[in-house]
């Protein structure tokens, strides 16, 4: 089976000349839920609005469904749902007539009621859009996203400015439509989101994407950390080399980042019971998504000298 | 009505007729919620209102009764027509179109499934159906102030409704290129709207222009609809002799030719400029 989004070396440009989005590529298969991760900037909902066909590409192709979502917008259209990043009402309509409208430019639409009910708007209906919180806009503009029943779900940063148990609930309705089948493609700059939710994800930077894969790979090709207090240097022996580790010893803490988690371990702890050193606030964790995520940033910005690491 | 007729006319394609209707539902949808926004709209609303009444108002004052020379119920109404083309469709339509732009209503409705034709369409239906009630009521206003002689050709007074329509919406849609908000659309109408009052042959004969500017002004947007109404309505073609029926086709020519033209460059022009988002 095809995938259902196929994007190669898409470029975008904007007037001034000024390239958001730098030669990216991936793909979404059917029924998974693809998240690109990155900071305010960073090109996701650029990406995002060529794939959503609002916009031809400066270069590189785009494939939804099969086809190109800008030129075959009549054929794609009816089997994709878009959450915008800002929503786009009229102010002066209610919530009912707005999603009354938007289900009448539609082939194959839900009942108004199940989709607002869907998104926890019901009973809601008869309010003006410009009397709706930040939170409920974005639900309105998630509600309008599924009353087509789409394939395929664009949902650009679909939490922000939502309070924590609206965020819950938009996931676990993210997750009933996933289990439908639908697939999903979302922006986020919550780490904790993609983590939630995605299946396989992409961290873009200044346009590029830096990294890509589940999570469990992206976390992997960060070392894990071992810290613990600094041992009095009087009273006991040196540390013992790690090999594959790099030991950051500042004055308070030790900080052993290592590829080889538990081997590493294993010889300080080894080290630590032959020398009689007790090891004060010990703790070992493998590495996080939001690690991996610092780490991108890091590594493109150019380095700044307070951050000195002194090897033991 | 611009617009159903458009519609209908789309299923030469018979292969695709779903397509067409679903196209008219579409923009039925689009417009009802357009028209809530119009009605909502008090300044909107007060135009509306106020316009037939000032006019018939002004009819009423002005009215010659019996004594009405040939052709002043003509061109009464062909003023009336020129009126709502320029306030009703082009100066309303300027202010929705930049209003559903500057708050993400045409972004949001591009990623639908509606055509960008149908967007347009469906926001433009309801000052198209409040500018044909008003110029319904109004020629009434004249009908029973001054009266008509029997209309020489109807027909034409029909494509210059229909085709003047076409391009007040079309010239709306283009004049969004440099409107940044609602409220800059009061000056940024000015240019089309100073420029056809006086030099449309709406408030007064293009003869009281010197021959060059007169010349010049057969060319503009809202002249051939002014010459048409008066053509079809007592039939006094351009250069000011008198026809018949069968003449009047012929004399209907030029104005024709003209309002096809600026039907071609709205549509060049909307294309051309017409931005779907606030500027970044």
């Amino acid at each position: 089976m095809p995938d259902v989004i196929e994007v190669t070396d898409l470029r975008r440009s904007y007037t001034g000349g000024f390239e958001a989005v730098s030669g990216v590529t991936f793909t979404v298969r059917r029924g998974e839920l693809f998240a690109l991760l990155g900071t305010n900037g960073a090109g996701k909902t650029s990406t995002l609005e060529v794939i959503e066909g609002l916009t031809v590409p400066s270069g590189g192709t785009v494939r939804v469904l099969g086809h190109d979502p800008y030129v075959d917008r009549a054929a794609v259209r009816p089997r994709t749902g878009v959450m915008l990043q800002a929503g786009g009402f009229p102010s002066d309509l209610t919530v009912g007539e707005t999603a009354a409208m938007w289900a009448g430019t539609l082939s194959a639409p839900r009942p108004v009621d199940e989709a607002l009910d869907m998104v926890g708007l019901a009973g809601r209906g008869d309010v003006t859009v410009k009397q709706l919180s930040g939170g409920e806009r974005r639900r309105l503009d998630l509600a309008l996203a599924l009353l087509g029943r789409p394939e395929v779900l664009f949902l650009d940063e679909p939490t922000t400015g939502l309070d924590p148990e609206s965020r819950r609930d938009t996931w676990r309705l993210v997750r009933d439509l996933l289990r439908d089948g639908t697939t999903v493609l979302l922006t986020t700059h919550y780490l904790d989101e993609a983590e939630e939710l995605a299946d396989r994800l992409a961290i873009m930077h200044r346009g590029r994407i830096v990294r890509t894969g589940t999570v469990a790979d992206i976390v992997a090709t960060q070392p894990s950390t071992i810290t613990f207090d600094r041992p009095d240097p009087t009273s006991s022996p040196p540390l013992p080399e790690l090999p594959g580790a790099l030991v950051v010893d500042d004055s308070q803490d030790v900080v052993i980042h290592t590829d080889m988690l538990q081997r590493s371990l294993t010889e300080l702890l080894e080290w630590a019971r032959d020398h009689g050193v007790e090891l004060h606030g010990l703790s070992a964790r493998s590495a996080s998504l939001e690690q991996a995520f610092l780490a991108v940033a890091a590594e493109h910005e150019p380095r700044t000298p307070q951050t000195e690491e002194v090897p033991a | 009505m611009t617009t159903l007729t458009a519609t209908r006319r789309r299923p030469k394609r018979p292969q695709r007729p779903r397509r067409a209707k679903g196209g008219a539902r579409r923009v039925a949808a689009l417009a009802r919620a357009e028209l809530r926004l119009l009605v909502r709209n008090r300044t909107a609303m007060f135009t509306a209102l106020a316009l037939p009444i000032a006019m018939v108002g002004l009819l009423r004052m002005s009215g010659t009764g019996d004594d009405a020379a040939a052709g002043v119920g003509a061109t009464m109404t062909a003023m009336m027509i020129g009126f709502v083309l320029l306030f009703v469709v082009y100066y309303n339509l300027v202010s929705a179109y930049v209003g559903r732009r500057e708050e993400l209503v045409l972004k949001r409705l591009r990623v639908g499934e509606a055509s960008d034709a149908e967007i347009l369409t469906g926001t433009a239906l309801p000052s198209l159906i409040l500018a044909l009630v008003q110029t319904v009521l109004m020629t009434l206003g004249v009908a029973m102030t001054i009266g008509f002689d029997s209309p020489v050709n109807l027909l034409l007074v029909f494509v210059a409704l229909v085709g003047g329509s076409i391009v007040f919406v079309l010239l709306a849609a283009a004049s969004t290129a440099f409107t940044k908000n609602v409220e800059t659309a009061q000056v940024s109408t000015l240019p089309v709207l100073m420029v056809c009052m006086p030099l449309s042959g709406m408030m007064f004969p293009l003869s009281q222009w010197p021959d060059a500017v007169a010349d010049v002004a057969r060319f503009l947007p809202l002249t051939p609809v002014v010459d048409l109404v008066n053509l079809g309505l007592s039939g006094v073609s351009v250069d000011g002799s008198v026809v018949d029926f069968a003449a009047s086709f012929e004399a209907a020519m030029m104005p024709v030719a003209v309002l096809v033209a600026w039907i071609g460059v709205g549509v060049w022009a909307q294309r051309r400029w017409f931005r779907w988002e606030p500027r970044g």
